[in-house]
């Protein structure tokens, strides 16, 4: 128990928890959107994640011929660098998440199969995936290069606003505006939404299901993708076996917020950062994991809907 | 296609069981048990030698994981298909069964009989704890809190000093020689039919609870929970019992693996373990009990079987899982098809 961190390094802790949570939220969204439409837990969702920083080490190493000892870039040659970096993710993981509901989801869903069904299929793509990379990797962890120069803007308050960080904060809330934006005010985004009010009344009213549930999938695809390249960026290493606990952490905070709600995602990504954050600092980072869960289960009593849940709890049982 | 989708094994298997008399049955369950507890030996008899697994004897295959997964797998089932909760961190329990007995037998030097009522009963406390919180939220919120508490019970395990932190806990004792049979490493077939034993008395168990009230009434929670509840069932109470049940039946399992393998590290209950159990389930046929043994019993063989092709051989298990949801959603013995009908409407 270390209390004192708390108060020292309060700021510094929000910070790192921002940026966390905000990569966290990005993943949530994968699992959310899809939850929305189809009420189902998109397990292999961990593992378009852990494909999206694969993706964004072969753009860089292959692809732009950055070997992982270049020195960072400056300038023009940075920003394209990583815009190309970020874009390669997330089209990956946009196909491969439309992929995989072609594979997973789709027969089993035209069958009225039950979620269950479609859980364990999840399951096997998400086994099937890894352990491809696994064998690809032979299970070493890759580092990524380090073409973004890691200087700060300054300390304010015990706070280093580094490059890195700043940028794992500032491009979730410009995705997480535009996505909403999308959802609520464009006409694909009306037929996301009524598709997740009602399946047979959305059909009824000459929405075409498929493309709707195809189009939710490549946003939740986007979203990890752009996950992805920024958890790359800030941490700059992956492993076959990343995706688990991203994925752990990421439905935990779509759950957080109210699984299904684009805002709560975001909310729920930030609330589950910070709480890691403090939680590491000031019990040690081994028991990190058992405070934020938990918070989650005194949460899910006293708020069994999440923070920003639908306010039916019938709709999803 | 549609051949293979209609075809229920299972209405046809209970079919012929309803046609036979008493002794009939009788007999057939006696054969069934006895070529089950031969097993071990099938690898040394000439037409059923190809059963045989490469690197880990076929005995011990038996044991561990295909007769622990069986066990497992009906015990997740009471919870998974009998009342339709979904529980992501099943592992938890066997996990608390294994501590409990590596912690009595190294420190106290309990032996696995006493041990076991132990090991069950703490399995069993810890799901009310975990259950009556738990269990007032539903779905997937259910199953969000039963994998934290899944994780919360292995990183417990992983950083306490009386469970030996990763190291865990070794030099556990085999069972003490009962009805003449001995426990060790010479006798593998032993340990199987221990488990076999453990299985059939957990089928027992689920059959008897199944025509009476409180398989009644996890199957009205199953089918519809605010129906049940106005109906007069105490939903909270059953849901609880399933699974304080199930936990019982893991807690089992967990004291028997430990004194199998005598040591036992926090890295044996991770979550994919959680998943692979329940994986048993929907892939045999969730609330059919010879479904879910048939299922465990594949999918805990299957990997042993092609370990010669070590690499690609958990590509080959997802993709078999991918393959098998597709082709047969309700698994390989479903259910009987009046139930399965309700189910539709509800899930």
């Amino acid at each position: 128990m270390n209390f004192s961190v708390v108060t020292t390094q309060f700021w510094s802790l929000v910070l790192q928890g921002l940026a966390l949570g905000l990569i966290y939220s990005l993943v949530a969204l994968g699992y959310t959107m899809v939850y929305g439409v189809l009420r189902l837990i998109n397990f292999a969702n961990s593992e378009i994640f852990m494909l999206g920083t694969f993706a964004v080490l072969w753009v860089e190493i292959e692809l732009l011929g950055h070997p992982v000892a270049a020195k960072p870039l400056g300038g023009f040659e940075l920003v394209y660098t990583l815009v190309i970096a970020l874009v390669g993710s997330m089209i990956a993981c946009a196909v491969l998440a439309v992929i995989v509901e072609l594979v997973a989801y789709r027969r089993l869903r035209a069958r009225g199969a039950s979620r269950l069904a479609s859980l364990i299929s999840a399951i096997g793509v998400s086994i099937f995936l890894m352990e491809t990379m696994r064998m690809f990797t032979e299970s070493r962890p890759r580092t990524a290069p380090r073409l973004l120069e890691k200087w700060s803007f300054g300390e304010i308050a015990g706070a280093n606003f580094r490059i890195d960080t700043m940028l794992a904060i500032v491009a979730p809330i410009i995705i997480f505006v535009i996505l909403d934006q999308f959802v609520n005010r464009s006409r694909l985004g009306k037929a996301i939404r009524a598709v997740s009010l009602s399946e047979e009344n959305a059909k009824l009213m000459g929405i075409n299901i498929n493309r709707v549930i195809s189009l939710t999938f490549l946003i939740g695809g986007l979203t990890t993708g752009a996950a992805a390249f920024l958890y790359t960026t800030v941490y700059e290493n992956t492993v076959f076996n990343v995706g688990f606990n991203m994925g752990i952490a990421a439905f935990t905070a779509a759950v957080l917020g109210g699984i299904g709600n684009i805002r709560g995602a975001f909310y729920g990504g930030l609330a589950l950062g910070m709480m890691e954050q403090f939680a590491s600092a000031v019990l040690g980072s081994q028991w990190k994991a058992v405070t934020v869960f938990v918070v989650l289960v005194l949460i899910l009593l006293f708020k069994p809907n999440g923070l920003f849940g639908e306010a039916v709890q019938q709709t999803r049982t | 296609m549609s051949a293979l989708k209609d075809f229920n094994l299972r209405d046809k298997g209970a079919e012929i069981w309803a046609g036979w008399n008493r002794p009939v049955r009788t007999a057939f369950v006696i054969i069934v048990v006895v070529l089950v507890g031969l097993l071990p030996f099938a690898p040394s008899w000439g037409p059923t030698s190809f059963l045989n697994t490469p690197i880990t004897s076929f005995e011990n295959v038996l044991v561990y994981p295909v007769g622990m997964f069986v066990l497992m797998a009906l015990g997740l089932n009471i919870v998974v298909g009998k009342s339709g909760l979904l529980d992501l961190g099943y592992i938890a329990f066997f996990a608390i069964g294994a501590y409990s007995q590596a912690i009595l037998s190294t420190l106290y030097g309990w032996n696995t009989w006493q041990a076991l009522p132990v090991g069950m009963g703490m399995a069993m406390i810890s799901g009310v704890i975990l259950g009556l919180p738990a269990l007032r939220v539903r779905g997937d919120y259910l199953a969000i809190i039963t994998l934290g508490f899944g994780e919360i019970i292995r990183i417990v395990a992983l950083n306490l000093s009386v469970t030996g932190g990763p190291n865990g806990i070794a030099g556990i004792p085999n069972p003490p020689t009962i009805f003449g049979f001995e426990f060790n490493l010479m006798f593998p077939e032993h340990f199987f039919w221990l488990v076999l034993a453990l299985i059939l008395l957990t089928i027992w168990m689920i059959r008897r609870f199944t025509v009476r009230r409180p398989g009644r009434a996890w199957e009205a929670i199953r089918q519809d929970e605010d129906v049940a509840s106005l109906m007069g069932v105490n939903t909270l109470v059953y849901k609880l019992w399933s699974f304080v049940i199930g936990a019982a039946v893991g807690g089992a399992a967990g004291v028997i693996y430990a004194s199998k393998v005598m040591v036992i590290s926090p890295d044996m209950f991770k979550f994919e373990v959680s998943i692979l159990i329940l994986a048993c389930v929907v892939f045999g046929g969730m609330g059919n009990i010879w479904g879910v043994a048939l299922g465990a019993s594949i999918l805990a063989y299957l990997p042993e079987r092609i370990r010669f092709i070590a690499d690609e051989r958990q590509i080959i298990f997802g993709l078999v899982l991918i393959i098998m949801m597709n082709l047969r959603p309700d698994g390989l013995l479903p259910r009987k098809k009046r139930e399965k009908i309700q189910e539709k409407r509800t899930m």
